[in-house]
């Protein structure tokens, strides 16, 4: 079955990865629905959060691709209800209009939104949430004469992570202690893994 | 010839090497020094090269390593490449290649796919403009390392000389560690003309982002005794993997131990003897017919250093449905990719061999493997025989490989290109040998031959090579017939020659009622080519003539070309069907 699942790979700041990645997913025509880079907990290590509509078997596989790349140091795949995550959305309405039609304050409330800038001429709302909640607001706006909408990838916190930092150290030494990556342990308190 | 240097310090595929580092000394070097320093220390002596305008700071500072480095002039690089996979593939090292920028780099596109799919250990040293002209459209610029993401295993810009150390260090280390496969370092010209504060050089151990091997979990490894000692009818199939692991003594005491028959994949060929009692042959579209009816039979397969490539399985569907399967590899991402295992043995199969042989029982499997040897007498009787000693007037291409095994006696290196001619000789030549059998199998890259024997030689100076090719792939590329003659290499050129590009044509006859398009080739006067290039040559059309011409070719002194002229419309069989399942194998 067809369905979200949200990648996450931890990887090192590699000029060059970014393709080395990507590439992954379009020689196999699979799209991808959202893609974000930023950094990790952890400095000058990087972390990819990759949302793609696929079955778990290609994901599985996706996954194990990625994580065989040298500057990868690990990749995750995790399911909606796995992780918390939000994208960001800004947009744009023409100041006067949007005064003089709506109830600003609850409108904003209501959509857990902000004004970023009021101007003379634009005002720009920014909210975050998932993609229900930021469209909503779109179609809310677009009776106010949306100018712009934009909105972010999506960045994800997986539930029952503890975190980079203790397997940055076991990567870290030479020869590893216990099975470290690429282990073939799928499942474990709800975080896929290998 | 220009005796290629002795082997060299032997870097180990799958083992870190012990640290050599060059004792830290305060000196200046140009970025193009610290290039060949690292050869140096890598235990590089040979590099496959073609010089141009972006590398000549490389060029020029090789030319005060001669004493250490011998470069060899390759006439193309695509030449280049193949010939340094030739040598990885008989030497066990790593291959280095120059190139220059630009048209010298994607030059190098296709050897790189074939090392990629049939993970082959290489270096490649390419130029790059200078750093500031990087994306102006600049001359000889391409963005090399973009286009070949995809078919390196690593790859990375140097635009400072300070990094060429750790970069070439890592670079060594990647090629030839975990499941080893091609790296291309590009240095941009002013880094090769920066001089630098060069601290001397030592070998990578470790990177902590990339785990070459991973470690081996005890518990898989007991679960697949316990069903290795269940099984009634055991079936190994192993790969590459047995000889890039090195671990062809822990494999065949894993089999004689187990008694379980056991078929190879074309890259798996040589690995185990032809003549050990437990080889049942080979595996796939044109393997042998038992290998491939009784996959389809077996309760336990057991996959060793393979990765269940499509010529091997035919139609997955109908590929073992009803064995359970057992997978050691030392590539997590190959694990259940195209066949789902039972239990997935991850690891390096020199560790995970031993740890299987100790737990499982001293067995044999008579009836069972009394089974491939009927399946082997049917195909004997249907194809080998008139194969091997036609009665026909024209020549079979395995009447020809029967020739050359009767003088080579199965201790030559055998280098194939692809096609009609490459299937016969994996089918029939025979190897004592491991490292012994070096044919572009994933990628199937016509024209791989003539170079990859080439570097072959270099990599195995004391053995035999010998290149079978088609007409096809020859003309491919003949231009490193200079590369033989310049250097005086010695390899023995055998052309199968069928007037046709015959695999395409046997598909054409087979699927496409005979209709022959663009199959039919012209070839050129091979001989007197070979003469051109100062080569020794001989043509045999004729029954009566082969064995002599081939007995010329083997005990000639250097280079000898040989062409034999075979059937025009024969066909390589058994043959499964693309589509259909391993178990629809047709005999004829």
């Amino acid at each position: 079955m067809r369905q979200e699942y949200t990648i996450t790979v931890y990887t090192e700041n590699q000029v060059g990865l970014l393709n080395r990645i990507a590439i992954i997913f379009s020689r196999r025509k699979i799209n991808i629905e959202s893609l974000n880079t930023s950094p990790s907990e952890i400095e000058s290590i990087h972390r990819f959060t990759i949302v793609v509509n696929e079955t778990e078997d290609v994901v599985r596989k996706i996954v194990r691709q990625i994580e065989k790349q040298v500057d990868v140091l690990k990749a995750y795949f995790n399911t909606n209800e796995e992780i918390v995550w939000q994208e960001l959305a800004l947009y744009k309405v023409p100041t006067d209009e949007i005064a003089e039609k709506a109830k600003v304050e609850r409108l904003l409330r209501e959509h857990g939104a902000r004004a970023v800038v009021i101007r003379r001429d634009f005002t720009i709302f920014e909210t975050s949430g998932h993609r229900e909640e930021t469209d909503k607001l779109i179609e809310v706006l677009s009776t106010f004469g949306l100018i712009e909408f934009v909105r972010s990838a999506r960045v994800a916190i997986i539930k029952h992570s503890s975190g980079f930092h203790d397997k940055l150290k076991e990567f870290e030494e030479a020869e590893p202690r216990q099975p470290l990556a690429s282990q073939p342990v799928e499942s474990q308190q709800g975080i896929f893994s290998m | 010839m220009t005796q290629p240097n002795a082997m060299a310090t032997d870097t180990i595929l799958s083992t870190a090497p012990a640290a050599a580092s060059t004792a830290p000394s305060p000196r200046t070097l140009t970025g193009a020094e610290a290039v060949c320093e690292a050869l140096i220390a890598e235990g590089v002596k040979t590099i496959f090269g073609y010089p141009g305008g972006a590398i000549m700071p490389i060029y020029d500072a090789l030319y005060g390593y001669t004493d250490r480095l011998e470069h060899v002039l390759v006439r193309h690089e695509q030449g280049g490449i193949h010939a340094a996979q030739g040598y990885a593939r008989s030497s066990g090292r790593t291959g280095v290649v120059f190139a220059t920028s630009g048209p010298g780099a994607t030059n190098l596109v296709t050897g790189l796919a074939d090392a990629m799919i049939d993970s082959t250990p290489l270096v490649c040293i390419t130029g790059q403009v200078f750093a500031h002209l990087l994306g102006t459209d600049a001359f000889q610029e391409t963005d090399v390392i973009n286009i070949t993401t995809p078919i390196t295993k690593w790859n990375h810009q140097v635009t400072d000389a300070a990094e060429l150390p750790t970069v070439l260090a890592k670079a060594f280390y990647i090629a030839a560690s975990g499941r080893p496969g091609p790296v291309l370092i590009d240095i941009a010209k002013n880094a090769q003309v920066q001089s630098f504060d060069y601290k001397g050089y030592s070998q990578c151990q470790h990177i902590r982002s990339y785990r070459p091997k991973p470690v081996v979990r005890m518990r898989f490894v007991e679960e697949a005794a316990a069903l290795i000692n269940q099984a009634q009818r055991p079936f190994v199939i192993f790969g590459q993997g047995v000889i890039l692991g090195r671990a062809e003594k822990e494999f065949t005491a894993f089999l004689e131990k187990s008694g379980i028959p056991a078929a190879w994949t074309i890259l798996g060929l040589s690995a185990l003897p032809t003549d050990h009692p437990l080889n049942v042959g080979m595996l796939g579209m044109h393997g042998n017919y038992g290998p491939n009816v009784l996959t389809n039979e077996c309760d336990v397969l057991i996959a060793v250093g393979m990765r269940f490539d499509d010529r091997v399985t035919g139609r997955l569907d109908k590929y073992a449905r009803q064995a359970r399967i057992v997978h050691l590899d030392i590539d997590p991402a190959e694990i259940d990719k195209n066949i789902k295992a039972t239990i997935p043995v991850w690891g390096d199969c020199k560790e995970t061999l031993p740890l299987l042989t100790a737990l499982i029982e001293t067995k044999q499997h008579n009836t069972w493997l009394q089974r491939f040897r009927q399946c082997m007498s049917e195909e004997t009787e249907a194809v080998i025989q008139d194969e091997l000693n036609p009665t026909g007037e024209v020549l079979t291409m395995g009447e020809v490989i029967r020739e050359l095994n009767e003088c080579t006696h199965g201790n030559a290196i055998i280098v194939t290109d692809v096609g009609q001619h490459q299937m016969v000789a994996c089918r029939y030549a025979r190897f004592n040998e491991s490292k012994s059998n070096i044919t572009s199998g994933g990628l199937g890259t016509m024209g791989f031959a003539l170079p990859a024997a080439i570097g072959a030689k270099y990599g195995a100076p004391h053995r035999q090579v010998v290149a079978i090719i088609g007409d096809g792939g020859f003309q491919m590329t003949l231009q490193e017939l200079g590369t033989i003659m310049q250097f005086g290499v010695d390899v023995k050129i055998l052309i199968l020659n069928n007037n046709f590009l015959g695999m395409v044509r046997q598909w054409q006859q087979l699927f496409h009622g005979k209709r022959y398009s663009s199959v039919d080739i012209e070839s050129p006067d091979f001989v007197a080519l070979a003469k051109a290039y100062r080569i020794e040559g001989a043509t045999v059309s004729k029954r009566a003539h082969l064995a002599t011409g081939v007995r010329q070719m083997v005990s000639h002194p250097g280079s000898f070309l040989l062409e034999v002229m075979v059937g025009k419309e024969n066909n390589v069989f058994p043959m499964v069907p693309q589509g259909c399942g391993v178990g629809e194998i047709r005999l004829r």
